[in-house]
């Protein structure tokens, strides 16, 4: 996982050249909440019927969907475990992250 | 076109005339007729609005900002415990930049139980980054609804006008109706700089880290500062087209007063009853009716101030363990002025006990007879 140093900020030097609100200031490019992760889910994709029931209940838009089949985007999943809890036939389990 | 009217349906109708686009909000207790005059205008198409009921005065807010921020024109109204409720949001549309609009009938804050007026609630709301507008009648309150559309759309903070519980929102007056076409001269369609559309996608209102947050709050200030020039500008604007002037405070009599009375909504036409007597006893007495309360005009206040020998300031709020909330201000305003002015500060009405000429006549005879006040609150009416 990239460290925070390492990802690219967006760093305004004057007020003048910031938006009045917070507006697509980038601070997710580099905030990787992935990084506060315990437990993390693990698909067994041969078990996967592709409902995409995790990909819907997903609540931080985590889990993708690549050639019909989901994609876990480990850089922001925080490790919820919803989408094994709610996954139909059980294939996502959630393992202990190894740090 | 002239038509009698309450407090609360002039703000409806400062709302319709604005072509306020999405209109959300609570219907129960502590609201008023405002929005139930603003649906009915919603279902027979006076207004083309969309209305959203909500479940609370959190949500109402909460779906204003959601409308105002792809760039609809925004109205709600609420009061006391339901203005309460809602400050988590405030700040969210003011920390957005989203000029939504707002009515809030001064009630007093619970408990005891209470739907009659004091300025509490919204004064504790005076750190949220909303202008606040206090009115004395009701065209003022629908004039000031349209002025403050555009106010708060030119600079993208949001405003609150505000009127007393009873003595202002349940009582009739006649109020003139501007005509519709020239609101519209006067406050074009809300086109803000940046929205949220699928046109152009931006991420709103994010994790915003040390390096950014400061200057925001920076950018909100200085652009707060430049509201009092502009109220004076919009207000002239509108005095041209309609023929009322809507500026930052109301001075009556003050060129040659002794003494100010510093009032604030309706006690301010009360005042003006005993300024009106005293003048008659030969007493140079003026009033300053704080319309503006945020930002709060220094300069206009410091120049009507300063020529006064005393002013007395009526306050129908309390911060507690200080004073009176405007006589706190005036203070700071006056701070390093020449003249060291002494200002009286009394504390009358609480919960919507009547403030009377009687009461001014009071408070006028204790500033007179006083050099400097005995101490920091002077209490009117108090059963102590």
């Amino acid at each position: 996982m990239p460290k925070k140093k390492d990802a690219k900020k967006i760093v305004f030097q004057s007020a003048d050249e910031m938006p009045m609100m917070p507006m697509s200031i980038g601070s997710m490019l580099y905030n990787k909440t992935g990084s506060w992760r315990n437990i993390r889910p693990e698909i067994r994709l041969e078990d996967c019927i592709q409902c995409g029931i995790c990909w819907k209940f997903c609540p931080d838009m985590s889990i993708g969907i690549e050639n019909e089949l989901p994609v876990v985007d480990y850089d922001y999943c925080k490790g919820c475990g919803i989408c094994a809890e709610e996954c139909p036939v059980k294939c996502i389990v959630m393992v202990e992250e190894r740090k | 076109m002239k038509k009698v009217m309450m407090g609360n349906h002039a703000l409806s109708y400062g709302a319709m005339l604005s072509r306020a686009q999405v209109i959300a909000a609570y219907p129960i207790t502590p609201q008023t007729q405002v929005v139930e005059l603003l649906s009915e205008m919603c279902a027979d198409k006076t207004l083309n609005a969309k209305f959203i009921k909500v479940e609370s005065e959190h949500s109402a807010m909460a779906a204003c900002i959601g409308a105002s921020i792809t760039g609809a024109r925004t109205f709600t109204a609420t009061s006391a415990q339901g203005l309460a409720l809602m400050h988590e949001l405030l700040h969210w549309a003011s920390g957005g930049r989203l000029p939504v609009v707002m009515g809030n009938i001064n009630r007093s804050m619970a408990p005891g139980w209470s739907i009659w007026t004091d300025q509490n609630d919204s004064l504790s709301e005076r750190d949220t980054g909303w202008m606040q507008f206090y009115c004395a009648s009701n065209q003022e309150v629908l004039d000031t609804v349209i002025q403050a559309f555009k106010v708060s759309e030119t600079l993208a903070i949001p405003s609150m006008v505000i009127l007393d519980a009873f003595t202002l929102s349940h009582t009739y007056e006649v109020v003139d109706i501007p005509d519709k076409a020239k609101v519209d001269e006067y406050l074009p369609p809300f086109k803000p700089p940046y929205r949220l559309t699928p046109d152009d996608p931006h991420a709103f209102n994010g994790l915003t880290s040390p390096e950014h947050y400061f200057e925001l709050r920076y950018k909100l200030q200085k652009d707060m500062e430049k509201v009092p020039a502009l109220i004076e500008e919009t207000g002239r604007e509108y005095e041209k087209l309609f023929g009322r002037y809507l500026g930052l405070v109301d001075d009556y009599l003050c060129d040659d007063a002794e003494i100010i009375l510093v009032t604030s909504g309706t006690a301010g036409y009360t005042a003006r009853v005993a300024v009106d007597e005293l003048r008659g006893s030969g007493v140079k007495a003026g009033n300053l009716r704080m319309k503006v309360f945020r930002p709060f005009p220094f300069e206009v206040v410091q120049r009507i101030l300063k020529r006064a020998k005393k002013v007395a300031v009526v306050d129908r709020n309390i911060s507690y363990g200080h004073h009176g909330i405007f006589a706190q201000e005036v203070k700071s305003a006056l701070y390093g002025q020449a003249g060291d002015i002494p200002v009286f500060g009394f504390i009358a009405g609480l919960g919507g006990r009547d403030i009377t000429p009687a009461s001014f006549r009071e408070v006028v005879d204790y500033t007179l007879s006083h050099d400097i006040p005995e101490d920091n609150i002077l209490w009117i009416g108090v059963k102590k």
